[in-house]
């Protein structure tokens, strides 16, 4: 049992609202999607190239605006681009940002166009070789603060977005392809989702409490179920568009829940007292040295010490 | 650079008189942080927060009252300047930690980023807010607010080296005096923060007063983690090329 001030937390919670999970979703989609497309191309799968850009321009169309919204002044949104900072994962992902949508939009509307030329080519391949850093900075993001349950997951964080990303790219291109043309977005799914899986399991294992308990926990139930659905119905689909459809809706669903889990993970965190002092007080307790001192203090505490202006100091 | 300033807060004479609080939201004109009742001795301000620049803990212990008027601790390693994307949070020239809030764009990654949760964004107006150890006041040669309200002396102010020193030989004198509890917290520059601008003499465990006992800076670990993402990020580029070979 640890020692606190009225219950209280220690931390502040995130004062994020649902705009920030929802575009760690979206931009993940859009990144994966966008390096899934360059490859796509690159192979002469101009079908699945197409959907694949539809959905990272889709993605990263939505994710601007979420972003946007969140901030406290939204008119000052350009203020990210004032200076480049790599100790802030959020400036890093500002750049991103601001090199990977453009290059995105482009790729997508001279695909569209049928004009793709060399413009066209060299947005896909900016988009397509930035897309896995969109994916996953994401995952640093939320790992770098003071929130026990992000700071000690940032060995699986990273993982579990990029895992996650991948199958809802891989899904939602499924989903948009004409099924003779989807078998590497398929793959990549059924691959995205297992590493989705492990990575979730992995973490819980090390970072248990917050992502097993309470709304978190159930949130991350929900997007395992969605899941390991979406990657079945992905591998059973066969040349049912129908099915094929169903797991890529059932992938983006696990995906976004992941991330809406993790999010509510870290406010649980936050709010608990116990979980930013323990395991600072277990570390301080494992350092030998001032134990004797501890241990005498904790002995008249016990008994009552007079205080201060009791003994006239 | 000029001599780095700060706060020593010894609160083995703080009275809990509160007249920091209301010091520091005079001078620097911070609204109102609500008329609340917490039923939690006489504490009902509860916590520092982007209206509550000085919070007044209460803890009431057998024999014995312990208050502690808590504060920015103003890190050498600072988190939340750290991680601001706008540059909004600075360094100033007395090496204290600011936000210029006509830069500030509300992202609110400071809020989560600090280890003793201080820093806060204020709702209507948008943007985060906290202690700036009254810049202002200092570059007009002024103490703080706080400090210069303050009837013990339990906020001191002054050049940090010289505060050491001084809360140094008051531990000494505490504990000569049998006040075995009294012990320095933040003064200790290889802690996990690089030591505190701002820090404080308790008479009890930092976690009785709501601090956090042994804080460490978050982007301490960022280099790790900027490499685990980057091997993530490899993994998901080879999952989409491995998705692409003929056979499977």
């Amino acid at each position: 049992m640890t020692r606190d001030y009225y219950g209280r937390p220690v931390l502040k919670e995130p004062v994020w609202k649902w705009y920030i999970p929802a575009y760690f979703f979206t931009g993940g989609l859009a990144g994966a999607s966008s390096t899934l497309a360059l490859a796509a191309r690159a192979s002469g799968n101009r079908p699945l190239a197409r959907s694949a850009l539809l959905a990272s321009s889709a993605g990263i169309a939505v994710s601007g605006p979420l972003l946007v919204v969140d901030l406290g002044r939204p008119a000052r949104f350009l203020g990210m681009l004032r200076v480049a900072k790599p100790t802030s994962p959020m400036s890093v992902g500002s750049w991103l940002l601001a090199v990977f949508g453009p290059a995105s939009a482009i790729a997508a509307a001279t695909d569209v166009s049928g004009r793709m030329g060399r413009v066209g080519w060299a947005a896909a391949a900016v988009a397509g070789v930035l897309g896995p850093a969109v994916s996953t900075y994401t995952a640093v993001l939320v790992a770098d603060t003071a929130i026990p349950a992000w700071h000690d997951a940032y060995r699986e964080l990273p993982f579990l977005f990029a895992g996650s990303s991948a199958a809802s790219a891989g899904g939602v291109a499924l989903a948009l392809t004409p099924v003779g043309d989807a078998a590497p977005a398929r793959r990549l799914a059924v691959v995205g989702a297992l590493a989705e899986l492990a990575a979730a399991r992995s973490m819980e294992s090390r970072v248990a409490g917050p992502y097993e308990n309470g709304q978190a926990g159930r949130l991350a139930r929900a997007a395992e179920a969605c899941t390991a659905a979406g990657a079945v119905a992905a591998l059973a689909a066969g040349r049912r568009r129908g099915v094929a459809v169903g797991a890529g809706a059932l992938l983006a669903a696990g995906s976004m829940l992941t991330r809406f889990s993790v999010f509510r993970a870290g406010f649980e965190s936050a709010a608990d007292p116990a979980a930013t002092i323990g395991p600072q007080r277990a570390r301080l307790e494992a350092v030998p040295g001032d134990e004797p001192v501890r241990r005498r203090q904790a002995d008249e505490r016990v008994r009552g010490v007079p205080s201060a202006h009791e003994r006239r100091i | 650079m000029t001599t780095r300033m700060g706060f020593f807060t010894d609160t083995s004479v703080c009275i809990g008189c509160k007249a920091c609080e209301v010091a520091c939201k005079e001078w620097n004109d911070v609204p109102d942080d609500g008329l609340n009742f917490l039923a939690t001795s006489y504490d009902n301000t509860g916590a520092l927060s982007a209206d509550t620049w000085r919070h007044v803990a209460f803890v009431e212990q057998p024999g014995r009252w312990l208050m502690s008027s808590d504060v920015c601790k103003h890190c050498t390693h600072a988190a939340c300047l750290d991680v601001c994307p706008t540059g909004a949070l600075f360094r100033t020239e007395f090496d204290t930690v600011v936000v210029q809030s006509d830069v500030c764009n509300g992202c609110g990654y400071c809020v989560p980023a600090c280890p003793f949760g201080v820093i806060d964004k204020r709702e209507p107006d948008g943007r985060a807010w906290k202690c700036t150890l009254c810049y202002d006041r200092l570059k007009s040669d002024l103490e703080p607010a706080c400090a210069k309200a303050c009837p013990t002396d339990s906020i001191q102010f002054g050049p940090l080296d010289e505060l050491r020193e001084r809360a140094a030989t008051r531990v000494g004198v505490l504990r000569e005096a049998g006040v075995v509890d009294a012990r320095l917290y933040g003064a200790d520059e290889n802690d996990g923060v690089g030591g505190f601008g701002a820090f404080f003499l308790l008479l009890d465990d930092p976690e009785v007063y709501g601090l956090p006992p042994d804080p460490v800076v978050t982007t301490r670990d960022l280099p790790g983690m900027w490499r685990v993402s980057a091997g993530a990020a490899l993994a998901l580029a080879g999952a989409v090329a491995a998705a692409f070979a003929r056979r499977w």
